[in-house]
């Protein structure tokens, strides 16, 4: 009640949208701007539905950091309709379209976290309605996070504004917890931001053993045979589930080919959803951070042929050869975690990500944030850079990587023609907490810099 | 410089004589813990960029360290006989940093919860020297944190002001001289104890709004000032009269006798603008000053309010929108207050964030637009002052204790790194030894899983046990969870 309260105090004045959208518009035409959100600052929390729609826009005079090929020193990005269409030293852009002159400054690809609940959670704490992360039942692969997802959140806005563009929201818990969606981080409902609905199916691997190092006060779980079984037993229901949903997907295809002479399947939603996953045709994101089950969750992909991804990995380093031979890619979420044990080295989480690519694993670099602190993503790869990841490669890790490994490549994770057109305009290296973001543009639509934080900052920086 | 140590050395004794046996401790113990350290060696750091903090950054200058402290600092110093040579060309010194809000190597024990005033608890009697996250922090470039109560009541327990003298006694972490501090709560925390309530949970407790907040810190002073006037009224009396019994000791309102006389600093959770506001008014009413309000993430909306009353205030970086009272916090918050001329710092209230301090400052460039000097004020000068020890830490400076990091990079990039750490005088972290240990330690870990007593039943060991309750980091960054919470 209090928050609505709140929220609608804060959204309360807002300006004809035709109005906003001139200045949006002008803002953005005037590049010198110090700050590109002037115009609209003042306005409104969620401002979707007033950033207007894809156009043609020139960004000029820019060092443009691929990231899929060369950087270029002085080169020029167009996009038109929502996709970058031509990257070079010297472009011919779209009668009409509108320049940028970012002379001095930097353009990026987008950054993607896939490791988040962007929109499924809002106040973790003290506001239960607004906690949609996990479902009841051990079960649920057709719980999917697009219908959970809150697209009016106020995560979305303050993550975006630092640069990171797209996400993957994950449900959590039970053992399967659900399917994830890929969405950029702009427009005003689920469908308008997917760019992948249902991404991935989200396996919580069963662990053995203690809880992870910064579960707080968790008990040290014993070792013992009973737990064995009890792992043993959700694993078993596991392969049991997957097993019948490759059945039920043979039987569907069958009725499907010849109604007339095979039986009708009862249809079933569980499997069903199951059904791409079962087949490899879509990744499985497992959640695994101790070796022991990192070793657990690949060996269970590879007996039912599935398309793993490892989610966590904090002991990812020590089963790298595994990780390779097989290779089954890894986002870490962990990298600013503290140590899962007590002797480990102090470093040992902000290095494991040097250690992954230097064995040659597959990986990419996530907060492992609910929502609020998905901003931070540059920062997690920063530090792994401090620690023996070449900065090139902490680039890629919250880029191309990423989305590679959730099998978007051709559509995200650099500046290259024909990709969507997420692009970050900086002062600087994307990296660095200091570096401003300038502009931003979203699926090609220019993106108001404003959040509930600039909104609530200009409310209060003049109060005497 | 003498006349300065005298000077402090003079206060310490009048002050530790006159706060009685519950304040003074400190003090005394910190004392032994000073002559200890100089009798540290002499180093000279060479070719560095040093970023003194008060006196600008001196691009290929030298830092001499004598007897635990800073004894010049310039170009071209000539190494004394003896001295340990650290060449530092293309490395930044950058002063050790302090942490206003930390619970790092309370063993286990953070809130006593039991009552709505808990000032006669003290967070000294719970320090655990060997908690690994300190060393973490170390290798952080942190050297001193202020360990503060829970925040589970209104008025809690006393704080404790430490050097991470790792590989020293609990009794060596104690800052010599240190103005004694104390924790109260605002807002929701001290309220949270009641929730769920019986059944579910513990008995209720008041209070349960924050107008039962506000009663309880007036009730409390109300009986610290009435005690005080009772002490003042024995001794008037037992000049003349030798007969007389003294007032009953209360340890419980005996800190809050100190706060009163200034001689206690307050450090204040809170989140909300309206919370800050009632304790304003409340310590203008009975005439104290509030030294810090902490995490105090709605401070933007009141900076001028907090200003004029001359407290410091100690937040996140941009932490934010885990609970309710948190979902106003905005990044801004620190530039804001600052501008409007409050001592601002930002701190951890976790093991973990502590080790990356100087991202967290660098992000208040930013989010409204510090400057660099100002920035790297936020995790050193400023939270020195809020705790007292200006004069001792907070910036590199003549005199000052040799407490400080040699770091890769600019400490303000996210690719920096640290490689030693020294708190008065000592290298207590040193990258390349730690690297070169672990090689030995894998060795030990190796030998320790073959041991009998570790080996798993299937390869002929003794059945498992549970291994034996072991610290786990704080994490929580809202100060209300320890063990106790997590339980019900």
């Amino acid at each position: 009640m209090k928050t609505d309260a709140r929220r609608a105090a804060v959204t309360a004045p807002r300006p004809p949208a035709a109005l906003f959208a001139l200045c949006a518009l002008c803002a953005l035409a005037l590049g010198a701007l110090p700050r590109a959100r002037v115009a609209s600052a003042q306005d409104t929390v969620t401002p979707d539905t007033q950033i207007e729609a894809a156009g043609a826009y020139v960004i000029r005079n820019a060092r443009v950091v691929t990231v899929g090929g060369p950087e270029i020193e002085n080169g020029a990005v167009v996009i038109s309709q929502g996709r970058i269409v031509a990257v070079g030293p010297t472009v011919s852009a779209p009668a009409g379209a509108r320049e940028i002159d970012a002379r001095g400054l930097s353009v990026y690809p987008g950054m993607i976290d896939a490791g988040t609940s962007m929109g499924l959670v809002e106040i973790a704490s003290g506001a239960p309605g607004t906690v949609d992360t996990s479902e009841l039942g051990d079960m649920n692969p057709n719980a999917a996070a697009l219908w959970g997802l809150n697209p009016h959140s106020a995560h979305i806005d303050v993550t975006r504004v630092a640069g990171v563009t797209t996400v993957v929201s994950l449900p959590s818990g039970g053992t399967i917890s659900g399917q994830a969606a890929l969405i950029n981080l702009v427009g005003t409902s689920q469908r308008e931001m997917a760019v992948v609905p249902q991404a991935a199916l989200v396996i919580d691997f069963p662990r053995l053993g203690g809880g992870g190092g910064f579960g707080f006060q968790q008990a040290q779980q014993a070792i013992t045979p009973e737990a064995v079984t009890a792992r043993d037993r959700r694993v078993e229901e596991m392969r049991r589930l997957l097993r019948e949903a490759e059945a039920y997907g043979r039987a569907q295809d069958a009725y499907a080919r010849d109604p007339k002479a095979v039986p009708r399947p009862e249809t079933d939603l569980r499997l069903a959803a199951l059904v791409p996953y079962a087949r490899g045709e879509r990744p499985v994101i497992l959640r695994a951070d101790r070796e022991r089950d990192i070793r657990g969750a690949v060996n269970f992909a590879r007996e039912m042929k599935l398309r793993p991804v490892i989610l966590g990995g904090s002991d990812a380093w020590k089963v790298a050869q595994l990780l390779k031979e097989r290779d089954v890619p890894v986002i870490l979420d962990a990298i600013l975690n503290l140590p899962l044990r007590e002797d480990d080295p102090y470093d040992a989480l902000y290095e494991s990500a040097s250690k992954l690519q230097a064995a040659g694993v597959r990986f990419a670099i996530s907060t492992g944030d609910a929502g609020a602190h998905v901003r931070d993503l540059p920062f997690h790869a920063g530090m792994a850079a401090a620690f023996g990841l070449p900065r090139a490669e902490a680039l890629k890790a919250v880029t191309l990587y990423p989305a590679q490994i959730m099998g978007v490549a051709d559509r995200l994770g650099s500046i290259e023609a024909g990709k969507i057109a997420n692009l970050v305009i900086t002062d600087g290296d994307l990296l660095e907490a200091r570096t401003n973001v300038r502009h931003l543009f979203i699926a090609g639509r220019p993106v108001p810099l404003v959040s509930r934080h600039t909104v609530l900052y200009d409310q209060f920086k003049e109060r005497p | 410089m003498m006349k300065r140590l005298l000077a402090l050395a003079a206060a310490a004794v009048a002050a530790g004589g006159a706060l009685g046996p519950a304040a003074g401790a400190q003090e005394r113990r910190g004392a032994a813990a000073a002559t200890a350290a100089q009798a540290g060696g002499v180093t000279l750091v060479r070719n560095a960029t040093i970023l003194t903090v008060t006196r600008g950054t001196l691009a290929n200058a030298d830092l001499l360290v004598r007897g635990g402290k800073i004894a010049a600092v310039g170009p071209n110093l000539a190494a004394p006989a003896g001295a340990r040579v650290v060449d530092a060309t293309g490395k930044f010194v950058l002063p050790g940093i302090i942490d206003a809000h930390s619970h790092s190597m309370m063993d286990g024990s953070v809130n006593e919860c039991t009552q709505s005033v808990t000032s006669m608890t003290r967070t000294q009697d719970v320090l655990n020297p060997s908690d690994v996250d300190l060393y973490r922090e170390l290798a952080g470039g942190v050297t001193t944190l202020l360990l503060l109560h829970g925040s589970c009541n209104a008025i809690g327990g006393q704080s404790t002001t430490v050097k991470i003298k790792w590989g020293h006694p609990a009794s060596a972490f104690l800052f010599p001289g240190a103005p004694p501090g104390i924790k109260f709560a605002l807002g929701e925390n001290p309220k949270r104890t009641n929730f769920p309530g019986p059944p579910q949970g513990p008995a209720l407790r008041y209070p349960r709004t924050r107008m039962g907040v506000e009663e309880v810190i007036r009730d409390a002073f109300t009986r610290a000032r009435d005690y005080r006037a009772g002490w003042a009224e024995y001794r008037e009396r037992a000049r003349s009269n030798r007969n007389l019994v003294e007032p009953r000791r209360d340890l419980q309102l005996e800190p809050l006798v100190e706060i009163l006389e200034g001689r206690r600093f307050v450090h204040a959770h809170c989140y909300r603008a309206d919370e800050i506001l009632m304790l304003i008014n409340l310590a203008d009413e009975f005439g104290f000053k509030v030294r810090t309000f902490q995490h105090v993430l709605e401070g933007y909306k009141v900076a001028s309010d907090i200003a004029r009353h001359g407290a410091g205030a100690s937040t996140f970086a941009d932490f934010w929108g885990y609970k309710v009272e948190a979902y106003d916090a905005i990044p801004y918050n620190a530039a804001v207050m600052t501008r409007k001329g409050v001592n601002v710092s930002i701190n951890s209230d976790s093991d973990e964030r502590a080790r990356r301090l100087n991202i967290d400052a660098a992000k208040m460039m930013k989010y409204g637009g510090l400057t660099e000097e100002e920035a790297l004020k936020l995790i050193t000068w400023n939270p020195a002052w809020q705790l007292g020890i200006q004069e001792r830490v907070g910036s590199i400076e003549v005199g000052k204790d040799a407490d400080f990091a040699i770091w890769t990079a600019h400490p303000l990039s996210v690719y920096a790194r640290v490689e030693q750490t020294y708190v008065d005088g000592e290298p207590l972290f040193d990258r390349a030894a730690d690297l070169a240990r672990r090689g030995q330690l894998e060795q030990e870990r190796r030998q320790l899983e073959q041991a009998e007593a570790n080996r798993a039943p299937a390869q002929g060991g003794t059945p498992p046990r549970p291994p034996a309750a072991i610290r786990r980091a704080y994490n929580h960054a809202d100060d209300l969870h320890d063990e106790g919470d997590e339980q019900r």
